[in-house]
């Protein structure tokens, strides 16, 4: 980026001069633009709220199953069931061990989450739905003890804190697997059959027949 | 029901133009129906010899629509939802309307809606980005701060991972709009993060950013270093004009090929790590399920894919004759190098015409002249990217990753033109 010219001399005397101010505050060295502001420990105190599996960045509290239960049943259980078994389309949050290899995989917190920090993480940042971030931190780790209770996980006067949180073990912690190893699909080379192609054209399904596609009107 | 509704229409032919914007609007501007048949329908009296009515008053003067709409006969051409796949509209996704665009950009009225939390409402005052973690200053900017960097301005295409993700099992629903529409096409303008990182400096143990929304999601997404690095965007403005507010206004993440759930919205917060944070978007779902019960996870990258937008369920063939085959082609990966085209449903293939800008991370348009004589078609697309990676079908994906992935489902589809013209998705098999 080209800034605007100065003439050699107005040029020299703000080099000089910035040499000066930059052995005060070693902070602006190396700003290449200077645009932005340092943002203080306040502001980003504010906004920082993410836990990491780990536990970095858990917030002082704690809260146990007992305890999470009397939130959990003011806060959550009209979309997600007393017993976090859902309710209509709202999901539910417990059950489905042993269901990830069936024809009807049950995608739970307990089932298949793979961190405690990140149920603490999401439903202090996002629930209750429609009231982001009006839990506090004993209430999110109440009811994240209440969760874990219910799946087995630990037990009910279990005291769930920033200490321990990272050191919860989930039943599916080794369910995931790294790297991605796409592209998998790579049998041509970029040179697909062109004619006379032995594939099937029978017809073996059709979504009309579904018939679950919305219409205008 | 079929009959009022054609009694409503005979009725609706016989009234003047200006009459007829009063009448339509009064059915209100969401039923389509009607509208659609007005302009489906052919007045005798405004073709030669005839002299239209347009052509004998006035129209509309200036700044009647200081911010202008398509025409009223466009009402079809709109973003469509399916109820019942969410539990709530805040929480929720449309569809774009591919079948009914032309060329490769998707006007910012039509680009899809996901949202976790509902549309934020964001003063562009009130904005702010902060900058935290393993970098040598700590920083917060405004959106004013940000327009002052250097400017870059890119085409690309943002996917979300499900697209596709309600055919897994076989065909299911019968639309363009509904099987590939979770994608859409802008030329963005913003500040690439390499720029804004020579603000912040990094910290040599810096390999991960947080990228974190202001919305009552609070969506959040781990991208490795790397990838930030590379071409990742700020963005403030989508072809041309400020970003809309479902599209994240003031100020969005781009995350040029990867899955749209990465490119964070009302933006309001970049955190530098040296590990994954694992959020619920990146470990609880946008995650792929095997059929062993394992899922594959961080799987960013959107692979090739095609779709024929016309002819296609939504756009049957009318008449014998000549018919321009259209369709899109994208890649995470690159540029497309080819598309081919069936009509046999993959015995036979031909290479169809690519339409310039071919850019690299964008829609490309592809066309193909076809003749068409009342026979049976099975129409399939078949994009090629430039790393040579050929879209394969449904059956290669479901041999390698079952049926439950939801995700990153980019087989070739299937469209049976029948003898009536009409056009259904179908599986093969």
């Amino acid at each position: 980026m080209e800034r605007l010219t100065m003439s050699g001399s107005v040029r020299c005397i703000l080099s000089f001069s910035l040499i000066i101010f930059l052995t005060n505050t070693s902070i602006a060295s190396d700003r290449k633009f200077n645009l932005g502001q340092i943002a203080t420990k306040e502001e980003i105190a504010g906004w920082d709220i993410d836990v990491r599996p780990d536990g970095l960045g858990a917030p002082i509290g704690s809260g146990t199953a007992l305890f999470g239960e009397e939130i959990y049943t003011e806060q959550c259980a009209a979309c997600h069931g007393d017993f976090g078994e859902g309710a209509d389309r709202w999901p539910p949050l417990v059950g489905g061990e042993g269901s990830l290899a069936s024809h009807d995989p049950e995608k739970t917190t307990t089932s298949y989450w793979p961190y405690a920090s990140t149920i603490y993480d999401y439903i202090y940042r996002a629930m209750p739905y429609g009231a982001a971030q009006s839990l506090s931190y004993d209430e999110t780790y109440g009811i994240v003890a209440y969760l874990l209770y219910m799946g087995d996980i630990i037990e009910e006067d279990f005291v769930l804190s920033n200490k321990n949180i990272g050191y919860i073990e989930m039943p599916n912690k080794d369910g995931f697997l790294l790297p991605d190893p796409r592209p998998d699909i790579m049998n041509t080379q970029g040179n697909p059959c062109m004619s006379n192609c032995q594939v099937s054209t029978k017809i073996i399904g059709k979504a009309r027949d579904i018939d679950v596609t919305p219409e205008d009107e | 029901m079929k009959k009022n509704k054609k009694n409503e229409v005979s009725k609706f032919t016989k009234l003047n133009r200006r009459d007829l914007i009063i009448g339509a609007s009064s059915i209100g501007a969401f039923s389509l129906a009607p509208k659609k048949l007005l302009s489906e329908e052919v007045n005798p009296e405004n073709l030669p010899p005839n002299l239209p009515e347009w052509t004998q008053y006035l129209g509309d003067g200036v700044d009647v629509n200081p911010y202008g709409m398509p025409s009223e006969f466009e009402g079809h051409v709109i973003r469509r939802n399916v109820e019942w796949l969410t539990a709530s509209a805040e929480s929720s996704v449309n569809f774009t309307p591919l079948q009914d665009l032309e060329g490769i950009v998707t006007p910012n009225g039509l680009c899809f809606e996901r949202h976790h939390g509902g549309v934020s409402v964001i003063n562009p005052q009130d904005f702010r980005l902060i900058i935290n973690g393993l970098v040598d200053r700590e920083m917060i900017f405004t959106l004013d701060d940000l327009k002052r960097f250097p400017q870059t301005n890119k085409f690309y295409f943002l996917e979300c991972a499900a697209n596709g993700g309600m055919e897994w099992r076989g065909s299911q629903l019968n639309g363009c709009q509904f099987t590939f529409g979770m994608v859409h096409n802008v030329q963005y303008t913003g500040v690439k993060l390499s720029d804004l990182i020579l603000e912040t400096g990094l910290k040599e143990k810096a390999k991960w950013v947080l990228a974190e929304g202001s919305d009552s999601s609070g969506m959040t997404r781990s991208i490795p270093i790397e990838k930030i690095l590379d071409d990742c965007i700020i963005a403030w403005a989508m072809n041309g004009e400020a970003l809309r507010p479902e599209q994240g206004y003031p100020a969005r993440l781009v995350v040029p090929g990867w899955e749209g759930n990465m490119w964070v919205k009302w933006i309001r917060r970049l955190e530098f790590g040296d590990k994954p944070y694992m959020t619920r978007e990146e470990t609880s779902k946008y995650t792929d399920l095997l059929t062993s019960g394992k899922a594959r996870m961080f799987t960013w990258v959107m692979d090739a894919k095609s779709v024929i937008t016309s002819p296609s369920p939504e756009k049957p063939i009318l008449s014998k004759g000549l018919h321009q085959l259209r369709g899109l082609a994208w890649s995470g990966r690159g540029k497309i190098k080819r598309v081919d085209v069936s009509i046999d449903g993959g015995k036979n293939w031909k290479t169809a015409q690519l339409h310039s800008p071919v850019l690299s991370k964008s829609l490309t348009r592809f066309t193909l002249p076809f003749e068409w004589n009342g026979e049976e078609l099975l129409l399939q697309s078949r994009a090629i990217d430039e790393t040579n990676y050929v879209q394969p079908t449904i059956g290669e994906l479901q041999k390698i990753r079952g049926v439950n992935s939801i995700y990153h489902n980019n087989s070739i589809a299937t469209w049976l033109v029948s003898k009536n013209g009409k056009v259904d998705n179908v599986r093969l098999g």
